[in-house]
Formats: C-alpha cells, structure tokens, sequence
C-alpha cells in the first residue's frame, strides 16, 4: 500500500502526487500541440489573414487603418482563439481520457487550469508574438505596438480561461463549435474593449495604466473562478 | 488491524447527509458498498435498490443484457454520475467525501481506451499513470507493457495500435506496483485475443489474492480459481 498523503481534518493540502498530475496533464498537451503542429500553425495564419485583409478592404488610407489597427488586431486575435478552443476538452470526451481526468488525484478545477495554461501557451501566447508584425502593417508606432503586445498578453490569458469555461459546456454538444462561439464571445467583449483601448490611448497620447490595471484584475479574477466553473460545468457534462 | 468501524445496519437508515467516519481512512479495509442505488436515464428507470457490499478480495460481475445500465452501475460507483438515490461508500465513507483519496485508491478502465492517437503507448501509459497518481519508472512501464504483449512497441503511436493492442496499453496499468486496491473495469475482455484474455484473468487473480477488489463487467463467466469468492449482479 502507498502511505497515502491524506490531508487532516478540514485542512486541504494539495499532495505532491496531485501536482505530479496536474503537470503531466500540462506537458501532455503541449506535447500533442507539438506533434500536431498543423493545428497552431492554422490558427496564426487565421489570425494574419484576417487582420491582413482589411487593409486591404478599406484601402491604403495610413490615418485611417492606424485608428482601427488596435480594434482589428484584437477582434482577430478573438477570433483565432476560438478555432482552437472547441478542441479543448472534446477530443478528451472523444477518446475516453476525459473521464480519467475526472477520476484523477487531483482536484478537477486544478487539472483544468493545467490544461487551459497549455491551451494559452500553444494559442494566445503564440498570438501574440506575431501581432508586431501584424502592427507594423498597420503602420502603428512602436510606443503602440508595445501596448499593443501588454494588452495581448494580459487579455488572452483571459480568452483562454473564459473560453475554458464554454468548451467545457459544449463538451458533447452536436455543432458545439458555433455554439461555442455565440456563448465565449459575447463574454469576452470586456477583454477586447481594455484590450483594444490600451492602444487606443497611447495613440491619443493618454496614459494606459487604468487599462492594464483593468484587465489584470479581470484575469486575477478569472484566474481563480473560471476552473472552478469549467470543472463545475465538465462534471454535469460527463453525467 | 483492519477494524471495520462501519456497522452493516446503515441500509435501514438511509439520510443523505452522512457524517464521514472519524477515522483515517488507511486503517480501514478495502470495502465497497452499494447502498439503495437507483439511476434513472430521461424517463426510463435503469435499475433501482441495487444493494451490495464487496469485501477486500473479492470480485463483483455485473451481467446483464445490452442496455441495462451496466456501465451507468459502474459510472455510479466512480462517481462519475451522481446516482438518482443511495450511496457508494468506500472503506465506509461516501465517495464523495473525499473524492482525491477516494481516486487514488481507484483504476477506473471504460469502453473506450483513452489513448491518444498522436502519443506513443508508453507516453499514453504513462500520462494515465500521474493522472492516477502512480508514479512508475520508465523501466517499470516497459517491462508492464511487455508483459500485456507490447514489447518493440512501446514507442508506436497509440494510432498505429489494433483495437486488442490498444486495450493492452490501457490494462497494462493494472499490473504495476503498487497497485490501487478498487479496480473497476467495463468490459475489460473486449477486443482481446485468448492469450490475453489468460493473462488479464491472472492479473484480477493476483489483485484478489493481493487483497484488492475488482468490479467488471463480461458477457462471459469469469473463470477465475474457486477459491477466490466471486459475487454475481444481475441487472
């Protein structure tokens, strides 16, 4: 018999085997985000794609597209976010591991943060790090394009664990992409508006820290109750 | 030294808020008991008032025909679905008091193989092992995955693998050390060949005799040895 870590009476210590879990859950899925490159690869060209098209819709006014770069940045971001989020725990479902997470040491809301940092690392974090490039097309100056990359990295966290929560509603839902989609989105208009608007304001020469400070607070605060509600909504699904 | 400290008598006393027993839960010994379960699935009533207790060392089948709530049964006991009345308590408290320790005492095994297809089958074995909190060495996983019949190919992706082969990657948990005493297993013998349905019936023979329980599901009767007791459930 293992001597098992049992915490003592109403004291919830998290063992070391729980974090042995909730790391192997983490490098699992960046190791198959790895070994299915293909997938990442299609969400950045999304990303580039739309964000490249509108300049190319609304003409080569440099006035013009520097206003709407941050808004058009962003709204592509959220977008490509979403092409991979409907993966997050419905391949799980699919092959049965989805149960073994479920029945794992670890507390549920623990193993789906793991999954949702991977799922950040391999989309938002990625993201991100082309966006420069993206600014540049738009002829941003590189105060902005500096903001522009601050903001992307406090608010797509946010998309990843907002999302968390909606892939785990959909989980076994027919066409739970769109629904996915139609139920995330409307949720994350406040990340895009402080996203977007840090930007905005250094374009118009205001200070940014009330932006930052808003989002910071809106990821500490997801941080902590979006795995609960995902892991909450994955155990109604799995009934 | 193993006191059971929970009296039988509970069944006539049913409550939903049941005060887990001021024990640790180590010195209790291994015991699962089904208390006035019931399921219901959209209208229909699967099974109602399934009673049971399965002693250390014992093995429960669950037969029944296709549909009648088998794998909803063994859902139930995991704790993966709520049941619609009764209770599962294991080594005499409810499942879901402690739902962490309660795992790390249990190898739940489904219809499906949970592997991943882009992951080699030790990696699969392995991701499986930490969710479960085992921690085996890399040479203990290879010399399990040789024994289930996988040796040269422990390093093949989960996708190149037979059904029969994928079932051995997932059974090949059940043979490290040291092993979770509550095995619950949905039909464990599917997909697999007659070499390797011997070699899973030794497997459950030593858990038994190890003083594990294993819970299944099998169309067929389990021939196991006369000596270990073997409890029947029909739904």
């Amino acid at each position: 018999m293992t001597p098992a870590p049992t915490p003592a009476n109403g004291q919830h210590t998290v063992p070391s085997s729980a974090l042995d879990a909730m790391r192997s859950v983490f490098l699992r899925d960046l190791r198959l985000a790895m070994r299915r490159r293909a997938d990442t690869a299609a969400a950045l060209f999304f990303f580039v794609i739309v964000a490249s098209l509108f300049p190319l819709g609304v003409g080569p006014e440099p006035k013009l597209l520097r206003t709407m770069a941050p808004g058009v940045v962003w709204v592509a971001a959220l977008l490509a976010s979403m092409l991979s989020l409907g993966r997050l725990f419905s391949d799980d479902h699919q092959d049965g591991t989805l149960e073994q997470l479920l029945l794992s040491v670890c507390p549920l809301p623990l193993i789906v943060l793991a999954k949702m940092a991977a799922h950040w690392l391999c989309s938002g974090l990625a993201l991100t790090l082309v966006a420069p490039v993206l600014a540049l097309q738009f002829d941003l100056p590189a105060e902005a394009i500096g903001v522009l990359v601050v903001s992307l990295l406090l608010g797509t966290p946010l998309l990843s664990l907002i999302g968390g929560i909606g892939a785990a509603l959909t989980v076994g839902v027919r066409g739970a992409g769109v629904l996915l989609s139609l139920l995330v989105l409307p949720l994350c208009v406040p990340v895009l508006i402080f996203g977007a608007g840090a930007v905005d304001a250094t374009l118009a020469g205001l200070p940014v820290g009330a932006h930052y400070s808003l989002l910071g607070a809106m990821l500490v605060l997801a941080l902590f109750a979006a795995p609960f509600a995902a892991a909450a909504a994955l155990r109604i699904a799995l009934e | 030294m193993n006191a059971i400290l929970h009296p039988l008598a509970l069944k006539s006393a049913p409550g939903p808020a049941v005060a887990p027993t001021p024990s640790a839960p180590e010195s209790v010994s291994a015991r699962l008991e089904l208390i006035g379960l019931s399921c219901v699935r959209g209208t229909r009533r699967l099974f109602s008032n399934v009673d049971s207790v399965v002693q250390a060392g014992q093995l429960l089948r669950l037969q029944g025909a296709n549909g009648a709530g088998k794998t909803s049964l063994l859902r139930t006991m995991c704790g993966l679905s709520a049941p619609d009345r009764g209770e599962v308590r294991w080594r005499g408290r409810s499942i879901g008091a402690d739902r962490d320790a309660f795992h790390r005492d249990l190898i739940y095994l489904g219809h499906a193989a949970a592997l991943k297809d882009d992951l080699s089958a030790i990696e699969n074995m392995q991701a499986a092992c930490m969710l479960g909190g085992q921690r085996p060495s890399p040479s203990q996983m290879m010399s399990a995955l040789a024994v289930a019949g996988l040796r040269q190919r422990e390093h093949l992706s989960a996708r190149s693998l037979s059904q029969g082969q994928r079932r051995r990657v997932s059974l090949a948990r059940l043979v490290l050390k040291p092993s979770p005493p509550l095995w619950v297993l949905d039909e464990p013998f599917n997909a697999l060949d007659v070499a390797a349905t011997d070699w899973l019936l030794s497997v459950v023979t030593a858990q038994l005799r190890a003083g594990g329980i294993v819970v299944l599901t099998s169309h067929q009767p389990v021939a196991i040895d006369a000596s270990l007791s073997q409890v029947t459930l029909t739904l």
